[in-house]
């Protein structure tokens, strides 16, 4: 459906993941033992057959383009649009524009050359695997003029907090877009818009000093609009702290939810040319996600290890992650932990975190 | 076009009968290894390693999987404007159409393409061996000794050198003597079925042996024994590290368990000399509570809740609860139920294997089992 236009605005996503985004956005950080949280969002855009879309970051953004390249995992790589990763340029003393709304204003011609006519827009803290054809589906039939994405939520939990609530109506017509906390009706971060609006909305913004299009444009104006809200019932998880990445992080352990993101359609990531994973004599190996180039000779249970990863014989890890090309020295335990890439930990060393608050080690320490 | 130094020249349009049921749909090169490989990505990988942008693919039985597998060759690096690798199966010419009657024929038939590099030398390489090699090493050789060909060699036993083309040399590796698969082996120094030839000598020899109705049109059987005969020089070059031919289904599992050994002899994780290979992009595998996993290298995308000992499982292998693998090799997205035992076997691609199977037994003879449709086939009969 070559329809569509993607734009995935990293723009107000905070980096609130402490250690782990010390120097990455929240979109460059590694999930579920080989993906970045950014690669969910690209894959159900490719999915749904988006073939141009427009990124846009403003900070800490060198490892988040490392990892994209020129889109290739995600078949971005197009003589005719493909990725376009806008950075924040803006010179012109002349603009006005404030905000998210800067992005766009300074990137008017991606979406002027761009022969889709309906923007589907997300965020990469909400991991999902929405149907995008169905969502643009809903709104065509709905004759909407914003279609939200929501999920119900049965068990709020901390993570939510921050999340946008909606107020829907038996027609499915959103009546109200709030933070009230107790309600059960999360908002996704996605939405779809049909370009002329979109544009036209942003112009409006623009002129009246406005900085952030979602509040401003379409949560003040639920009268003004036709906005509708698509019910998603699949597998989500919000990433905004560290506790809710670990918790997340954790629950693939259970074969339902890993079954749940990784069942129908592939998630693409950058291609990586590990040696599959070899486990010596001395593993002991169980309730474990475990990605290709690891060298396990220890005990790992309850754990997620990422690419590379080497754990030595007599080392102990339980509940951890391990990223990307970590070493546990031999008679080392690690429990409760988030080690960040390349950590090295010394032989006989012991980390212990606390299951509701893991420990988080910074990139390239050695302990 | 740019001329360049050296362009390679892979085999790859060989059956591989004695793979049995492996090759029924599938060229040998395409023939899966080590969990996530074909034995093509072998030669490819060391090319993109070695320096060498330009390859030609010479493709012929079964080609379909290797054509849509190398594509434009950018996961081994060989996407470039100027070369790459092309691939190379037989065609038809204004006099006529031809299969390719044997390796020698098969470069004949594609002088041109190497004619429009105009190379200095030509590399011939097979897709059956696995091994890692810098090849840029043997160009340096060939060309200090000024050989007009230089020939791979690594020592065998002598018991495994009438298995070889066995080559005899002088003090100075200078070769004077080619024995193909002799009863007799003078020496243990056995061809790897690498060459490196200067093109210009090769291309004559090439269009001699074309003519020539009594030729096998083989580099091993006319061409290297021709040139011996008319006093080239040809050179061996000695190589060290590890080579296997996977041209059987004992030889392929074997290679398989070396991977498995206390120091692999082939390493596949020097991050400087990656084997790259098409990704199957596959979620991380699954390993549950109850799995046990020892002595064995395990592939993305599987899901283990039995017990697997001193074995290789490709992408997508599920192994049901209560199951026993041992001392095997299964390939890519096997489905393995519940209680079922596998013992020195090669199971072959997307094949199901219902709950309580036993596919070999300790107490069976050593020979490896390959279980693929056909075997299913007579175990429900």
């Amino acid at each position: 459906m070559s329809r569509l236009i993607g734009v995935i605005n990293l723009d107000h996503e905070l980096d609130q993941l402490k250690e782990l985004t010390y120097f990455r956005c929240g979109a460059a950080v590694p999930f579920a033992s080989r993906y970045r949280l950014i690669d969910f969002t690209l894959s159900n855009m490719m999915h749904a057959g988006v073939y141009d879309i427009a990124l846009f970051v403003r900070r800490k953004y060198r490892s988040l383009l490392d990892h994209l390249g020129e889109g290739r995992p995600w078949d971005l790589d197009r003589r005719r649009g493909g990725l376009f990763i806008l950075p924040p340029d803006w010179n012109d003393p002349t603009d006005g524009s404030r905000g998210d709304l800067q992005h766009v204003h300074n990137n008017l011609d991606f979406f002027h050359r761009s022969a889709g006519q309906v923007i589907v827009h997300a965020g990469t803290q909400h991991v999902n695997k929405v149907d995008i054809e169905d969502v643009y589906r809903y709104h065509r039939e709905k004759n909407a003029d914003v279609t939200l994405v929501y999920k119900v939520i049965e068990q709020l939990e901390a993570e939510h907090a921050p999340c946008v609530r909606l107020e829907i109506a038996e027609d499915g017509r959103v009546t109200g877009i709030h933070q009230e906390q107790d309600h059960h009706n999360i908002y996704l971060e996605m939405f779809v818009i049909d370009k002329s609006l979109y544009l036209d909305q942003v112009k409006h913004c623009i002129a009246h000093q406005d900085n952030h299009f979602f509040r401003d444009a379409i949560q003040k104006n639920p009268s003004g609009l036709r906005i509708f809200a698509y019910p998603y019932e699949g597998y989500h998880a919000v990433i905004n702290s560290i506790e809710s990445y670990y918790k997340n992080s954790m629950r693939l352990l259970d074969q339902q939810q890993y079954q749940a993101l990784f069942q129908d359609q592939p998630v693409h990531t950058k291609i990586k040319y590990e040696a599959p994973t070899r486990f010596t004599h001395s593993a002991e190996v169980e309730h474990s996600l475990v990605a290709n180039g690891c060298m396990i000779g220890g005990k790992v249970e309850n754990s997620i290890l990422f690419r590379g990863v080497r754990i030595e014989a007599g080392a102990w890890v339980s509940n951890s992650i391990i990223m990307q090309k970590c070493t546990i020295r031999k008679g080392a335990i690690v429990q409760n932990v988030i080690l960040d890439k390349d950590v090295e930990l010394s032989p006989e060393r012991t980390l212990i975190g606390d299951i509701r608050a893991p420990y988080v080690i910074a990139k390239n320490s050695v302990i | 076009m740019r001329k360049k130094e050296v362009v390679a020249m892979l085999l790859a349009g060989g059956q591989g009968k004695r793979l049995k049921g492996l090759t029924r749909t599938l060229a040998k090169p395409a023939v899966f290894f080590g969990g996530t490989y074909r034995i093509i990505d072998f030669p490819l990988s060391n090319c993109a390693h070695s320096g060498i942008d330009t390859v030609g693919v010479l493709t012929q039985y079964e080609p379909l999987v290797l054509h849509s597998y190398i594509g434009v060759g950018s996961d081994w690096d060989l996407d470039r404007l100027d070369g790459g690798v092309f691939v190379l199966p037989p065609h038809e010419k204004e006099n006529g159409n031809n299969w390719y009657r044997g390796t020698a024929d098969a470069i004949y038939r594609n002088l041109h393409f190497l004619d429009q590099y105009d190379p200095e030398h030509v590399l011939i390489l097979s897709g059956d061996h696995i091994y890692k090699m810098d090849y840029s090493r043997m160009l340096d050789y060939h060309k200090k000794k000024g050989a007009d060909c230089t020939i791979s060699v690594i020592n065998v036993t002598i018991q495994e050198a009438k298995r070889f083309g066995i080559l005899n040399t002088d003090d100075d590796l200078k070769i004077y003597d080619f024995e193909e698969k002799p009863e007799q082996p003078k020496s243990t120094l056995a061809s790897m079925g690498i060459y490196l030839f200067k093109w210009e000598v090769l291309r004559r020899y090439l269009l001699e042996s074309a003519s020539d109705s009594e030729s096998s049109h083989d580099f091993g059987k006319d061409i290297i024994p021709m040139l011996l005969q008319h006093g080239r020089s040809l050179y061996a070059y000695p190589f060290a590290g590890y080579w296997k031919d996977v041209g059987t289904i004992q030889s392929l599992w074997e290679a398989n368990m070396d991977l498995l050994a206390q120091d692999p002899p082939l390493d596949l994780n020097d991050p400087f000399w990656r084997i790259y290979t098409r990704s199957p992009n596959q979620p991380a595998q699954y390993i549950t509570q109850r799995a046990i996993l020892k002595n064995s290298i395990v592939n993305e995308g599987c899901m283990v809740d039995g017990e697997v000992r001193h074995s290789v499982l490709f992408y997508g292998v599920e192994v049901g609860g209560g199951s026993i693998i041992t001392e095997s090799v299964i390939m890519p997205n096997v489905k393995i139920g519940r209680n079922v035992r596998i013992h020195r076997a090669i199971v072959n691609e997307n094949m199901i294997i219902d709950d309580n199977m036993v596919i070999g037994s300790e107490n069976s003879p050593n020979e490896i089992i390959l279980f693929d449709q056909e075997c299913e086939l007579h175990a429900r009969i």
